[in-house]
């Protein structure tokens, strides 16, 4: 008896859980993860925005008055504004056809919609150079008609929506599996078409989620070097993207210029890292079942 | 639960539709197929579909909807054939086992939902949902709830809700899914009663939906029994538990021991002895004999059709179960009143008193 309500009184303390260790352990563990964030998360940043007001905030805007900075500003936010919202478009009819129907191939199509995450983005690139570059596939037609695509704005944002394929999508297949199909089978019951089924029901148990998931799509959209590289041809002023604009910079050793319009860069990814917290924070319930990548 | 306020309005809805399915069939590649059901609901019956899982009642049910479609087979409103309308044009109010409450808006915004979707020329004015919402929370005695969001209600009450929403559009049947499959016992019980109140205030033809024996035989005014996709037998409750048509209704319906009978010159013989049921005259030969606890009176050793061994007494209710082990070793249950002197551990007999007979195979 005396020893049962020994034990009894140990596991009531919360510092004994099975689960902890010593504190040696723990202040070892915490340490390392720490110095691993500072190291190589924390470090690299403050050092984009240190490079970037090196000679002040004069020289940090002298970057942004260049013509070619901003032809490299105004292209990203128009290869964006292309990109988000095709894949948008995309993500929900996909998730939308994996998550309520059953179909042949729909395993295949899951594993398709990933394959962007596993296909180094540089062959990404090179995948549409081969279809619609001179020497590519379609090539010869395409310069017949004169319709240009690789080096220009066409295959950048081809480029782009191949490697932001699965964002939307991954974040709202396991959401939408999640709450199957009952509501809007209510909702046509009760008279509702399918567009009005979709905008009233479907839509707003997703609206999160898919929020969510744009906000990640279009970061990488913005921030894509790889395929885009390849397929754009870096020709100044044209189809140089703020990140091929800030590799060029800095090839060029215009270390300024380059580290001021990569804190842009920066900058956004810290937006959308407090978007995506806050949403997390506010509407965690409305996020789950998805993919946290 | 609380007194029903008298006389609503949608106690006066047009006047109750039979239904009819006449010969569908649905093949699926898994469980839940459907084999040729015929079945009629007559206007303003509550009907049970009552069956396992698997057996395809949820299925006929989806098809009578319009959420699945059969591979053969039609379906019937009041006489109008509706197999090739969409579930939107139907007008059938469909409740499911988990509610499905729209999770995003308010109950009042749940129930006026049908409303608010209807064609322009044909949709009440805003004050006319609003006087129809206020009059279904009426009816299911959630007056006060039409602010709060499905998440802050029970289950019972999200299940009302769900109802009431259902009887918005004014449906020609009423369609429930296992409606009080998620809830606990005693919810069901309410629930039950509130549902055959319901049932009679606004007169709808009802077909629910159940696994449970005893919400179907307690609620329903005739009974459906379906069993791997097949119609095993419809009627009363009374019909269906004293004159099952089939073994598995028997031993469906309740509690059912079987002994292998001998069928000679209309008399039935178990283990060589009479047992006073009466066998259907075309029956020759070997037939089971399907018994109800009740049916079987414990006598002294050595006497009676059976044998065995006492193994278990047990009380239910006002009743005690006496546990019977045979000498094969099968085990069955009798019952006793609760002062009975048996004892575990004693040699009784087994008299049959009544019981179903079957041919066998």
């Amino acid at each position: 008896m005396s020893d049962l309500s020994a034990a009894l009184v140990l596991t009531d303390s919360p510092q004994q859980s099975v689960v902890t260790e010593s504190k040696l352990i723990r202040r070892l563990a915490i340490s390392i993860a720490l110095v691993f964030l500072l190291l190589f998360l924390v470090l690299p940043l403050v050092v984009v925005f240190v490079e970037a007001f090196r000679r002040g905030l004069a020289g940090f805007l002298a970057a942004f008055q260049e013509a070619d900075a901003l032809a490299a500003i105004q292209l990203t936010l128009t290869v964006a504004a292309i990109a988000v919202p095709a894949n948008l478009v995309f993500g929900l009819a996909a998730s939308w056809a994996i998550a309520k129907f059953e179909f042949k191939g729909k395993s295949l199509l899951i594993t398709l919609i990933d394959l962007p995450f596993s296909v180094s983005p540089v062959v990404s690139g090179l995948i549409y150079l081969l279809l619609f570059g001179a020497q590519g596939l379609f090539g010869p037609w395409l310069m017949a008609h004169g319709i240009k695509i690789a080096f220009a704005l066409p295959g950048i944002v081809l480029a782009t929506i191949f490697v932001t394929f699965p964002f939307v999508a991954r974040q709202l297949i396991p959401l939408m599996q999640e709450q199957g199909t009952a509501e809007e089978e209510a909702a046509l019951t009760l008279g509702a078409s399918g567009w009005r089924t979709f905008l009233t029901v479907t839509l707003p148990n997703i609206k999160w989620g898919l929020l969510y998931g744009v906000l990640l799509c279009n970061a990488r959209a913005m921030g894509e070097f790889g395929a885009v590289s390849v397929v754009s041809g870096h020709i100044r002023g044209l189809t140089n993207t703020i990140p091929l604009h800030v590799e060029i910079l800095y090839n060029e050793y215009n270390f300024v210029a380059a580290f001021a319009v990569a804190s842009l860069l920066a900058s956004l990814a810290l937006v959308t890292l407090a978007l995506k917290s806050f949403l997390e924070w506010r509407h965690g319930a409305d996020l789950a079942g998805g993919t946290h990548r | 639960m609380a007194p029903i306020s008298p006389v609503a309005p949608i106690a006066e809805q047009g006047q109750a539709v039979d239904i009819r399915v006449a010969g569908v069939t649905k093949a699926f590649a898994g469980s839940a197929a459907l084999h040729d059901i015929d079945l009629t609901v007559r206007p303003g019956e509550l009907l049970a579909l009552l069956g396992p899982s698997g057996s395809g009642k949820t299925t006929l049910l989806r098809i009578i909807a319009g959420l699945a479609q059969a591979d053969r087979g039609q379906v019937f409103f009041g006489g109008l054939d509706a197999t090739t309308f969409p579930v939107q044009k139907r007008q059938v109010g469909f409740v499911f086992q988990h509610y499905a409450l729209f999770k995003h808006m308010s109950v009042a915004d749940n129930i006026g939902y049908g409303l608010r979707v209807r064609e322009r020329t044909n949709r009440p004015s805003k004050t006319e949902i609003r006087r129809r919402i206020s009059e279904l929370l009426d009816l299911v005695q959630l007056s006060g709830y039409e602010n709060r969001f499905p998440a802050q209600l029970s289950g019972g009450q999200r299940q009302r809700v769900a109802l009431a929403r259902a009887l918005a559009v004014e449906p020609r049947v009423l369609l429930l899914d296992e409606p009080f499959g998620a809830l606990d016992a005693k919810v069901r019980k309410d629930l039950r009663a509130w549902l055959r109140d319901i049932h009679e205030r606004t007169g709808k033809t009802t077909v629910f939906v159940t696994h449970d024996q005893d919400e179907a035989l307690e609620l329903a005014d005739r009974v459906a029994v379906l069993n791997q996709g097949r119609l095993e037998q419809v009627g009363s409750p009374d019909e269906v538990q004293d004159h099952p048509a089939t073994p598995f209704v028997m031993t469906f319906l309740g509690q059912a021991v079987r002994f292998s009978a001998d069928i000679r010159d209309g008399r039935v013989l178990v283990n060589g002895k009479l047992v006073s049921v009466a066998a259907p005259r075309s029956t020759i030969g070997l037939a089971s004999l399907y018994c109800r606890p009740w049916h079987l009176k414990p006598v002294q050793a050595g006497h009676g059709h059976h044998q065995g061994l006492i193994t278990g007494v047990r009380r239910l209710g006002s009743m005690r179960r006496i546990e019977v082990t045979q000498a094969d070793g099968t085990r069955l249950e009798i019952e006793a009143p609760l002062a009975t002197n048996l004892r575990v551990g004693e040699e009784i007999g087994l008299d049959i008193q009544d019981g179903v007979i079957f041919r066998e195979g």
